[in-house]
């Protein structure tokens, strides 16, 4: 693990839990969508807080989808979800809103949760994929030279 | 009704978000490490080895199917529930389906942080 790699770990965590945030706002100021209109739900992207979301999200996806590329899924999930404890922290601290007991316990079962996965290794070495990791380090570090 | 559609659309993000996570995992273990790829061979070329890449296409229809479902059941149940019920059990269907399709090695230490962050965020955002 590398500090660029903590980065892009750091942009998994806060562009997913913000852009989740600012769609739910989009999405309660249009109101319910009827299963028998359910093609109405295109326009909703038409919502200034929902194409923000969007825009958010898609930075989410790029950067979840490099760490998916060096580190296994049962990883990133875990470790990521600290974002929704920075969320809630700015939100305590920086918006002043009122944190009950049961969301700080919360925030204490994710704290756990990341500091458990995150003392293990990233990646799953498979037995046959070894040799072929160890040339593309190789490889990659002859370039990096 | 309400609580119907609110419970069916959670059960459809929660198990199309697991499969479209791990077609997405998948994809990508394929493509290799993207930053390594980027310096050797460009942006062009890692673009267009994930586009090309069937899992990758496939997760992404899944991963659209599984937002309309978000949007669908926000429209109808709030946020406080819908967000933090799709959003914990997705972290333990994550941890199966990993381990089934992925081969990943969820050991004990992964088990618990899936169940414990799972818990949390179901009480945070309750």
């Amino acid at each position: 693990m590398t500090p660029r790699k903590y980065l892009v770990l750091a942009g998994v965590a806060l562009l997913g839990p913000i852009g989740d945030s600012l769609l739910s706002r989009g999405m309660r100021q249009s109101g319910g969508i009827s299963p028998h209109h359910v093609h109405t739900i295109i326009f909703s992207v038409l919502n200034p807080w929902v194409a923000a979301g969007i825009v958010l999200l898609l930075g989410f996806f790029a950067s979840y989808m490099t760490a998916l590329s060096w580190a296994d899924l049962t990883y990133v999930l875990p470790a990521t979800s600290i974002g929704y404890v920075v969320l809630a922290l700015i939100a305590r601290f920086l918006l002043h809103e009122q944190i009950s007991l049961s969301r700080w316990l919360g925030i204490l079962l994710i704290s756990l949760g990341v500091g458990f996965v995150a003392s293990g290794p990233a990646l799953t070495q498979h037995p046959a994929a070894e040799s072929h990791k160890d040339v593309a380090d190789v490889v990659s570090s002859g370039v990096e030279r | 009704m309400r609580h119907l559609y609110i419970w069916t659309a959670i059960t459809v993000i929660v198990l199309v978000s697991a499969t479209g996570d791990v077609l997405l995992a998948r994809a990508m273990k394929q493509v290799g490490d993207v930053g390594a790829l980027w310096r050797r061979q460009g942006l062009f070329t890692v673009a267009s080895r994930i586009l090309r890449n069937p899992c990758f296409l496939l997760g992404i229809v899944a991963m659209s199917v599984a937002f309309f479902s978000l949007l669908f059941g926000l429209s109808w149940g709030d946020v406080s529930l819908v967000a933090p019920a799709s959003a914990s059990l997705t972290f333990v269907a994550n941890a199966i389906a990993a381990r089934i399709f992925l081969h990943e090695r969820v050991d004990r230490r992964r088990w618990m942080a899936a169940l414990f962050v799972a818990a949390g965020v179901a009480l945070l955002a309750g």
